[in-house]
């Protein structure tokens, strides 16, 4: 990388010929900045634009995004080793840090005091209300239909998701098809959470008690003498249940993979010596095992309280988020995007900001603690 | 010696129970899926009649005779055919008799047929492709009705679709990534004014509800232009995936050899070359777990692009295509299960070849919002 070297026909003594290196230089900077300008422009206004078939607008758009985001990284280094060095070294750090920052602050920083701005305006986001979207919030029927679901979701699915994810992993350790057996559980952590609904709408699918069942569950209930039931409509409020199971089929194996590697990196010694004296496999699992994984555990409960809390997909592909299977991520969706009410629906974001607060403090707290930064 | 024997026989019947229950946990995970693959390859018709099980062998009911009921019989009182007594009604629901068969009258009173059936082991074996003929084709095809007349449906494409997901999720796993690594190197080997508070704020990010930003950013968007087009929804999925990558980079590329840069700066090579000649390449396997980490979120992702592309149908991805027919055509299960292994066949592949990147990623940094 030459830096500072001058150019060849700039003698080193005569300022107008360094004059006239550096205009040269400063004309060249330009002349780069401008034809990556272009080259970007023009593949936004093909992309936009272009009838060309599908598959050449994807190879495009593939090349022209990746290779646009590595050009301006190029680009903007090249240019500031243009310069002195002492620009050089206060410029360098913001071309490396500053895009991931800038982007952060413009897509998640912002908003947040954005949506908190726009939960104190009305509907429209024309004026002012101060907290009467919160009051409406908490006082909306629907909203407590939400809240009492978003409440069963996280007392049924994420206990169990956990509780799951750890009684698998025990048993997974003392098997010989451990990696069998968790790459099955896993699996599911691959599959969307439409397609997820898909799968489990054919289980639960609900046939004319005359014809033949063609969704397991019922099939197996008219075998035993059952009625068919429609699952995941009818039997409010039950039939959230059965939207539950098939998060905690989503992300038990998640779980599980944790746990797994937490259980190994228990030293074998401490379990030999349990073992010396006579603890049972109870007391083992209780007494040596958990407040081994305890940070472990912390962890995989927050990430999966966290994403619970969020639940969307999985409630609009099954009920359309009807039949009283309401949640808070659905009721935003609901409020902001087909009521059209900004206030409400912004009022339903912070909510759901202020519900992950303590777990983004907790994570501040262990980014302090580490003395490495 | 007596110990060591009850101590054998105890684990055997422990291993037993463990492996038992495991299996049973395993069935239980795996039947869902299964059940939806075979279903996918099962003809429309098998599908709308009978469940999947059925292409194993079982017992069913089976046509041995079928004729014409007499025309004496009393249709409106108790009848009595082949051995079967009953009413109309009961005829209709189907009679057993005695010797283990089934009198069945199919029709109504007038034109009908009397069926004799018997129980008999047979499987349903009629496999096709012609489910995912139609999803990735959108062709019309032809169902024969029950009454015979030939009625002519509308598929549905997918590989359009699936087109739009390649394109969406390969730049939007990648741009990320690239970023991220040129932040990570930022923080770990740069020292410039506010860099902690700044690493501060990516943690403070990473669980941040993405709920909070789409209304903001959709304004954005309005106003820019860029609402349903390919660079929108990188921008979005980026600034969504940004913290974690960030984070976990950092993690790693702060914990390289510190001699391995010394060394290289004494060389008198710029923090550019170092960071791609240098950085970029041994952070590979970091890099490797988050990109497919990234690839599942996005290619799976269902709202990002319904907020973000929602409006226009030629940008579509296929969750949303799914989502769409799950909604609108619930009950063509032909398509369903079709077009759900469709969207599956490429998250399963990445997932099963860099099964151990991934939960690699996942170890590193379990901790997203």
């Amino acid at each position: 990388m030459q830096r500072s070297t001058p150019l060849p026909t700039a003698g080193p003594g005569r300022p107008e010929n360094r004059l006239t290196a550096n205009l040269g230089r400063i004309l060249l900077a330009i002349l780069v900045t401008l034809l990556t300008a272009v080259v970007l422009w023009q593949g936004f206004v093909f992309l936009r634009d272009s009838h060309a078939p599908k598959l050449v607008i994807a190879l495009v758009a593939i090349v022209w995004g990746l290779g646009g985001v590595a050009l301006l990284y190029g680009v903007a280094n090249w240019l500031v080793e243009q310069l002195p060095d002492h620009w050089r070294l206060y410029l360098q750090p913001l071309i490396f840090v500053g895009p991931a920052v800038a982007i952060l602050v413009w897509y998640l920083a912002l908003p947040t005091f954005r949506t908190l701005w726009f939960s104190l305006l009305d509907r429209n986001s024309e004026s002012f209300v101060g907290l009467q979207n919160y009051i409406s919030v908490l006082s909306d029927r629907g909203m407590w239909e939400a809240f009492r679901n978003n409440l069963l979701w996280l007392a049924v699915g994420a206990t169990l998701s956990v509780v799951l994810g750890l009684l698998i992993a025990v048993l997974a350790d003392q098997s010989k098809f451990e990696s069998v057996a968790k790459s099955l559980i896993f699996l599911p952590m691959a599959i969307s959470m439409v397609g997820a609904g898909v799968i489990w709408n054919f289980i639960y699918a609900v046939r004319d008690p005359a014809a033949p069942q063609i969704g397991l569950l019922n099939a197996i209930v008219v075998s035993l003498g059952g009625k068919p039931q429609a699952w995941t409509t009818l039997i409010q409020p039950w039939n959230n249940l059965f939207l539950i199971v098939i998060v905690i089929w989503l992300q038990a194996g998640f779980a599980m993979v944790l746990f797994s590697a937490a259980i190994k990196s228990i030293p074998g010694e401490i379990i030999e010596a349990a073992e010396m004296d006579g603890a049972t496999p109870f007391e083992i699992f209780f007494q040596v095992t958990i407040p081994s994984i305890m940070g472990t555990i912390i962890t995989v409960t927050t990430t999966v309280v966290i994403f619970t809390l969020k639940i969307f997909d999985v409630v609009i592909v099954m009920t359309g988020a009807q039949f009283g299977t309401e949640v808070i991520a659905t009721q935003f969706y609901r409020q902001y995007f087909s009521n059209r009410n900004f206030g409400f629906g912004s009022a339903i974001a912070i909510i759901l900001l202020i519900a992950v607060i303590p777990v983004m403090i907790y994570n501040l707290r262990r980014f302090r603690e580490q003395e490495a930064f | 010696m007596s110990t060591t024997v009850g101590k054998r026989k105890n684990n055997w019947t422990s291993l037993l129970l463990v492996n038992g229950i495991l299996a049973l946990i395993c069935l239980f995970w795996t039947i869902p899926t299964v059940g939806l693959l075979i279903s996918s390859f099962r003809t429309r018709d098998d599908i709308q009649t009978s469940g999947w099980w059925t292409i194993f062998p079982h017992r069913e009911w089976t046509k041995t005779q079928e004729f014409k009921p007499d025309a004496k019989l009393d249709r409106n009182g108790v009848m009595e055919i082949s051995g079967a007594k009953g009413t109309f009604e009961q005829f209709r629901t189907g009679i057993k008799t005695p010797d283990g068969k089934r009198v069945i009258w199919i029709g109504n009173k007038r034109a009908a047929v009397i069926r004799i059936e018997e129980q008999a082991w047979t499987t349903r074996t009629n496999f096709t492709l012609e489910n995912y003929r139609n999803v990735l084709t959108g062709k019309q095809y032809q169902i024969k009705q029950t009454d015979g007349s030939v009625k002519t449906e509308q598929g549905d494409d997918f590989s359009g679709a699936f087109l739009n997901s390649l394109t969406v999720t390969i730049p939007a796993t990648l741009i990320p990534i690239l970023i991220a690594a040129f932040a990570a190197y930022g923080f770990a080997w740069m020292k410039f004014p506010g860099r902690r508070a700044l690493f501060t704020l990516v943690v403070a990010l990473l669980v941040v509800p993405l709920q909070i930003s789409l209304v903001p950013i959709l304004r954005d968007y309005v106003r820019l232009n860029l609402n349903g087009t390919f660079l929108g929804v990188w921008l979005a999925h980026t600034g969504f995936g940004l913290p974690l990558a960030t984070y976990l980079l950092y993690n790693y590329i702060s914990t390289l050899p510190r001699d391995i840069l010394e060394s290289a700066f004494i060389d008198g090579a710029s923090h550019f070359t170092i960071f791609t000649r240098l950085i970029l390449p041994l952070s590979v396997p970091a890099l490797a777990s988050f990109a497919i980490f990234q690839f599942l979120w996005v290619w799976n992702d269902y709202l990002v692009a319904l907020i973000f592309i929602g409006s226009k149908p030629d940008v579509q991805v296929l969750t949303m295509r799914l989502a769409e027919i799950v909604g609108s055509r619930g009950n063509d299960w032909h398509l369903l299960t079709a077009g759900a292994f469709v969207s599956m066949i490429l998250p399963l592949i990445v997932f099963f070849s860099l099964q151990r990147f991934f939960v690699r990623g996942l170890l590193a940094g379990s901790v997203k919002g």
